[in-house]
C-alpha cells in the first residue's frame, strides 16, 4: 500500500486536511449564548457530572474573537436577532453553530409576534437540537454531530 | 557559566516556539477582516460614543485616597501570615502603623476629602 509499506509499522502517514480537521473537531471553543432556560442544561454540561472537557470543548469564551462554536440556547426574540447576528459576524472563520431547543430551532410554544420562528432565519446553524430542555446529553450528542461534520470538511 | 547553559537553552526554545507559532498562523492563516469582526465587541450591541470619555476631576481624589488604604491592606496581608513567627513585637508594630494611618483618615475626614458634593 504505497509509501506506508515501505516505511515501517512504526510511522503513520496522513493528510493535512485530516490533521486540521482532527485539530479542530478536538478543540472546539464554544461562544455560549444563553437566552432561556436552555442555557442553565448548557452550565450543567460543563460541570463536572456530564464533563464536556472529554470531548475537548470545555472552554467557552465569552468573546467572539476565542470562539469557534456558537451554542444558541433558548428563546430568540427579533431584539436579540441582531445580537445573534453581530455576534456570528464577529466570529472568526471556521465558525459552526448549533441551534439548542425548541425555540431556537422553531420558536417552539411562542408563535407570537415577538419571537423568531427558527434561529436559521439569522445565522446559518449546522446542527438542531431539539428539547425542551434538551437533557445536557443531548448537548454532548450535538457537539458530537458537529465534530463529526468538521471531519468531512475540505481546507 | 556553563551550568547555566541548559536555561539558555531552554530560553532560547521557549521564546522560538513562541515566535515559530505566531508566525506561521500570522503568514499561513486566512484572514478574512470584515467590518463587523474588526468593531469593538460590545456583546453584539452597536456601539454608542467614544470610549475616550471624560471624567470628573473628583474621581481623581478618590483614586489617590483608595492608594493609601489599598497600600495599607497590601501592608496587611504579609504580617498576618507572618504574624506568629513576629509574634508581639511585629503586633505592636502594626499598631503604631495602623494608628497613624487612622490619624490620616481622621485628618482626611475633617478636612472633607470623603465628601462628594
Amino acid at each position: 500500500m504505497g509509501l506506508e509499506s515501505h516505511l515501517g509499522d512504526n510511522i503513520l502517514t496522513t493528510t493535512l486536511t485530516a490533521m486540521v480537521n482532527w485539530s479542530r473537531a478536538s478543540s472546539l471553543w464554544p461562544m455560549p449564548f444563553g437566552l432561556a432556560c436552555c442555557a442553565i442544561e448548557m452550565m450543567a454540561v460543563v460541570a463536572p457530572r456530564y464533563d464536556l472537557a472529554r470531548f475537548g470543548a470545555e472552554v467557552f469564551r465569552f468573546s467572539p474573537r476565542q470562539s469557534d462554536l456558537m451554542i444558541v440556547a433558548g428563546t430568540l426574540t427579533y431584539k436579540m436577532a441582531s445580537v445573534a447576528r453581530k455576534i456570528y459576524d464577529q466570529m472568526p472563520e471556521p465558525k459552526w453553530v448549533i441551534a439548542m431547543g425548541a425555540c431556537a430551532i422553531s420558536g417552539g410554544v411562542y408563535n407570537t409576534y415577538s419571537v423568531v420562528q427558527g434561529l436559521d432565519q439569522v445565522v446559518p446553524v449546522d446542527v438542531f437540537l431539539p428539547g425542551c430542555p434538551p437533557r445536557p446529553e443531548a448537548l454532548i450528542h450535538a457537539i458530537m454531530e458537529i465534530q463529526k461534520k468538521i471531519k468531512k470538511e475540505t481546507l | 557559566m556553563i551550568h547555566y547553559l541548559p536555561i539558555l537553552i531552554l530560553f532560547i526554545v521557549a521564546v522560538g516556539f513562541a515566535v515559530t507559532n505566531i508566525g506561521l498562523s500570522a503568514i499561513l492563516g486566512r484572514q478574512k477582516p470584515t467590518a463587523e469582526k474588526l468593531s469593538p465587541y460590545e456583546c453584539g450591541i452597536d456601539p454608542v460614543g467614544s470610549a475616550r470619555e471624560r471624567f470628573s476631576v473628583k474621581f481623581y481624589l478618590i483614586a489617590m485616597l483608595f492608594v493609601i488604604f489599598d497600600i495599607e491592606v497590601v501592608f496587611l496581608y504579609p504580617w498576618a501570615v507572618a504574624f506568629k513567627s513576629l509574634k508581639l513585637f511585629g503586633f505592636i508594630e502594626m499598631l503604631i502603623f495602623l494608628g497613624i494611618l487612622l490619624v490620616c483618615y481622621f485628618y482626611l475626614w475633617k478636612k472633607g476629602g470623603l465628601e462628594w458634593d
